[in-house]
């Protein structure tokens, strides 16, 4: 999960250009996993792997966070942002 | 009943005595309002993702208070007047927190249910699978 993050990739549907197949993990929910209910948005540890350098929100297709948890994150950041926790945009 | 996070940031030239006086000062306007204030949690100095007026750093602190609403205007009022507090934001969580319950309540009965299914079918002991964690 960690190594796909840095270079997202689109051609693990199989039959490339033969030769050589990208096996994939099945990316995962890690909220699921943790069974969060819950994303409090003092926490910057946690947000802060959903926010990359440039201070967007990290995608779902990216993340494999699923939809009910990516909706809590969203929130979460948003108002961290405002609570000066999290920066909204850097460069 | 509602309850709400009151999250404030004090400037950081602030004495440590005026932000102890200035949060005693708003839990008092809360409670005078027949509100609690069920925590405080002091974050301490913290670096600001960015600038906010012209600091770079702050005090953080969050007040959790249970009460109907009402005071939420006046704390904020007091915030908005007071010169040390540089950033408020007020956060309603009785309806987060509520839905996280029913979250963990149904997870719980998954559980049972599954644990229960497995009892009948070999009559061995199941260990209890899906401790809850405490939350904050």
């Amino acid at each position: 999960m960690s190594s796909e993050r840095e270079q997202p990739r689109r051609d693990d549907r199989r039959g490339g250009q033969g030769g050589r197949r990208f096996v994939r993990a099945r990316k995962s929910c890690r909220f699921c996993a943790d069974r969060v209910d819950y994303i409090d948005y003092k926490d910057t540890k946690t947000l802060g792997s959903y926010v990359p350098e440039r201070g967007k929100i990290l995608p779902r297709r990216i993340s494999g966070t699923c939809a009910p948890h990516q909706r809590m994150l969203a929130e979460a950041i948003k108002r961290a942002r405002n609570a000066a926790l999290l920066p909204f945009a850097t460069d | 009943m509602r309850v709400y996070e009151v999250l404030f940031i004090v400037a950081p030239n602030t004495e440590e005595g005026d932000i102890e006086t200035l949060v005693t000062q708003l839990s008092d306007v809360i409670t005078n309002q027949g509100a609690q204030v069920a925590k405080v949690d002091r974050m301490g100095r913290r670096r600001l993702a960015y600038p906010i007026g012209k600091f770079n750093e702050g005090h953080f602190i969050v007040l959790t208070v249970e009460g109907t609403g009402t005071e939420i205007a006046e704390v904020e009022r007091r915030m908005r007047v007071n010169d040390a507090v540089i950033r408020y934001i007020t956060i309603r969580i009785d309806e987060d927190l509520k839905r996280a319950e029913k979250f963990r309540a149904r997870r719980a009965s998954r559980v049972r249910a599954t644990a229960g299914r497995r009892n009948s079918r070999n009559a061995e002991s199941v260990l209890p699978i899906g401790e809850e964690e405490e939350e904050d």
